[in-house]
């Protein structure tokens, strides 16, 4: 390797170190938090970079048994599950047929339910409100699976759009030929070529289901009833009281779970991107 | 094995003209029956048709003599090798040639021994267990005709099978198709623009030109008795010289344009202009005009016909060589050639 080159390489990994530490630096800011005491934390004197006090265990134990962090937790696992199946099933046939069978109107529909997404969720809560209320799934977690999909649906079916835009339909006329019905014919060939598509809806409809906060605030209020990003900004802070440790922990508990199961899909994505397509 | 047939099959897409215009056309059994035309002229179209990919404004298809009009690409039993190949690319090719089997539910064991039989023919049995992605474009071709052939199909329709391929591998490929199809003995319809896969492999050569059948016939018929001019200039290369007298379009090919003192029989002269030579190997070709319109004469490198550019010679074309077509129509005059008087 000349000069040049390793001189360009050098360039590449002090630009991508670089970022790669920005965006660990909050994460790892929070996992030195979780373990400080009160008097380490709040001594202005000290260097906020090291324990200056010994560590200690004590805020993960007030989160696990002064609140309800585990039945938040379950919450938002139930919640996440439902409405990602939920998604799911409707948004792979809704973006099936927008960009197979509704012609030249697909792709106009499809911008116009991405546009729903644009709505803001602070304004759409009032309206909201009264469905919730009329449904009778007022302060349930059941408010929450009802309402997430209303975003996560137009966001998803536009995000599976323009993946199933870059499938070639030869092999779906192709089983058509060999013996199947339409319905067999995308199960056999559609599905299984879409699965990084669909694995990254799932991606989606979690993260956006795990960060959502603005419903679940103004639709739950009892606290076996929320979720976690409702929950612990509730409990944690009490008036002008932040629980930092508690809180920083909360967030790093589902962080850490979360961040892996995306590091396994990744690997995914990048396979099924580079399948291969049916050009010889 | 079985005859297909079409009877007034139209096709229209929105409000245009239709792409595929009342066609009858009848195969004749194992035939290998080519579908040849320009891009845009309707022959895929029609072959989709055939296939039940594609529902026709009107008209029937039939299939062994039954109408198969309204039924689904599945209950066709057909066999279809597309352009692209259409390989699954989640699927082994083992998995690729055994999925219609599965979807007939065959016995796992039988399955094995149909792809086993498939391959070993096409001779692709080292790559089974690989993906589509890694492998060659002749070798998907072949596991996209192993695909159609296990299911044992009434018949096979190919969408320009060959277009993929690098012009030397397509020569070959040729040959394998060609041998394959009479192996097999599937009628056989091959959608293509490419004359020269046209000529070499069809039994029959219907020529489509917007969406309308111009002639149907043996290469050799289509050829030498083509039955308009679109026929006449869409094959052969160069294609037929067409020299305009009254109403009348005088059509001749370059390979009969020679000079008129070796010529022996009934003939009729031109003058011919030479204005440029191309040699090509095996043979020349001499562009030329003859009074204001342009022809080509094509001489085997072995004739010895010296011309130079700038020049005028006397050629002549033998008497039963002359095709005459009506200028208005581009329909050929039926009966022989009449006398001509030429200025």
């Amino acid at each position: 390797m000349d000069a040049k080159k390793l001189g360009a390489r050098s360039v590449l990994y002090a630009a991508a170190g670089f970022f790669a530490l920005f965006a660990a630096l909050p994460f790892g800011w929070m996992i030195l938090t979780i373990f400080k005491q009160n008097t380490d934390l709040y001594n202005p004197q000290y260097n906020p970079f090291l324990y200056n006090d010994p560590p200690t265990l004590g805020n993960i134990r007030l989160l696990l048994e002064d609140t309800q962090y585990l039945t938040f937790a379950r919450n938002t696992l139930v919640v996440a599950i439902l409405v990602v199946v939920i998604t799911v099933v409707a948004t792979v046939p809704a973006a099936y047929s927008l960009t197979r069978l509704a012609g030249r109107w697909g792709e106009g529909l499809g911008i116009g339910i991405f546009l729903v997404y644009l709505i803001p969720p602070t304004l759409l809560f009032i309206p909201l409100t009264r469905v919730v209320a009329d449904l009778n799934v007022k302060n349930t977690i059941w408010a929450m699976v009802l309402v997430y999909p209303t975003f996560t649906i137009p966001f998803c079916t536009w995000l599976l759009m323009g993946f199933f835009k870059s499938i070639p339909w030869d092999i779906e006329e192709q089983a058509m030929i060999d013996g199947y019905s339409r319905l067999g014919a995308i199960w056999r060939t559609v599905i299984p070529v879409s699965v990084p598509g669909i694995l990254t809806v799932v991606v989606f409809s979690v993260a956006l289901t795990m960060h959502e906060f603005v419903y679940a605030l103004a639709f739950v209020t009892s606290s076996n009833q929320k979720t976690i990003s409702v929950g612990v900004t509730t409990e944690l802070i009490r008036g002008d009281v932040f629980y930092w440790q508690a809180l920083m922990a909360a967030a790093a508990l589902v962080a850490l779970p979360v961040a892996l199961l995306y590091n396994l899909f990744l690997d995914r994505f990048i396979a099924g991107f580079t399948l291969g397509a049916v050009k010889g | 094995m079985a005859v297909i047939e079409t009877r007034a099959i139209t096709k229209r897409f929105g409000d245009g003209p239709a792409a595929v215009d009342g066609i009858d056309l009848a195969s004749a059994d194992g035939e290998f029956l080519v579908l040849l035309g320009p891009s845009g002229c309707g022959k895929t179209t029609l072959l989709r048709m055939i296939g039940g990919l594609e529902p026709p404004t009107s008209g029937d298809v039939l299939i062994g003599g039954r109408v198969v009009t309204g039924l689904p690409p599945r209950a066709r039993k057909i066999a279809m090798v597309f352009q692209s190949y259409a390989l699954y690319p989640h699927m082994s090719v083992y998995n690729n040639i055994a999925f219609p089997l599965k979807a007939a539910k065959l016995p796992k064991a039988e399955q094995e021994k149909k792809v086993a039989w498939a391959a070993g023919i096409l001779g692709i049995d080292p790559y089974l267990q690989r993906k589509p992605r890694q492998l060659s474009g002749g070798q998907r071709q072949r596991v996209a005709l192993a695909r159609a052939l296990v299911r044992d199909p009434n018949v096979f329709l190919l969408d320009e099978p060959l277009s993929n391929l690098d012009a030397q591998r397509r020569a070959s490929a040729r040959d394998e198709l060609q041998g394959f199809q009479r192996q097999i003995g599937t009628t056989t319809i091959y959608v293509t623009h490419d004359q020269v896969e046209a000529m070499g492999m069809g039994d029959r050569i219907a020529v489509i030109n917007q969406g309308t059948i111009r002639q149907l016939g043996t290469p050799r018929e289509i050829y030498d008795e083509p039955a308009d001019t679109f026929v006449a200039t869409f094959l052969g290369s160069p294609p037929m010289n067409l020299v305009p007298r009254d109403d009348l379009l005088i059509g001749f090919r370059p390979e009969q344009f020679s000079p008129a003192a070796g010529a022996s029989g009934a003939f009729t002269t031109f003058p011919f202009h030479v204005h440029r030579e191309e040699y090509l190997g095996a043979e020349r070709l001499v562009y030329g005009e003859t009074g204001p319109t342009k022809v080509v004469a094509r001489f085997p490198i072995t004739a010895d016909v010296p011309v130079e550019t700038g020049r005028t010679y006397e050629f002549a074309v033998p008497d039963g060589d002359l095709k005459i077509f009506d200028a208005a129509s581009g329909l050929r005059r039926p009966g022989g050639a009449p006398k001509l008087v030429l200025r």
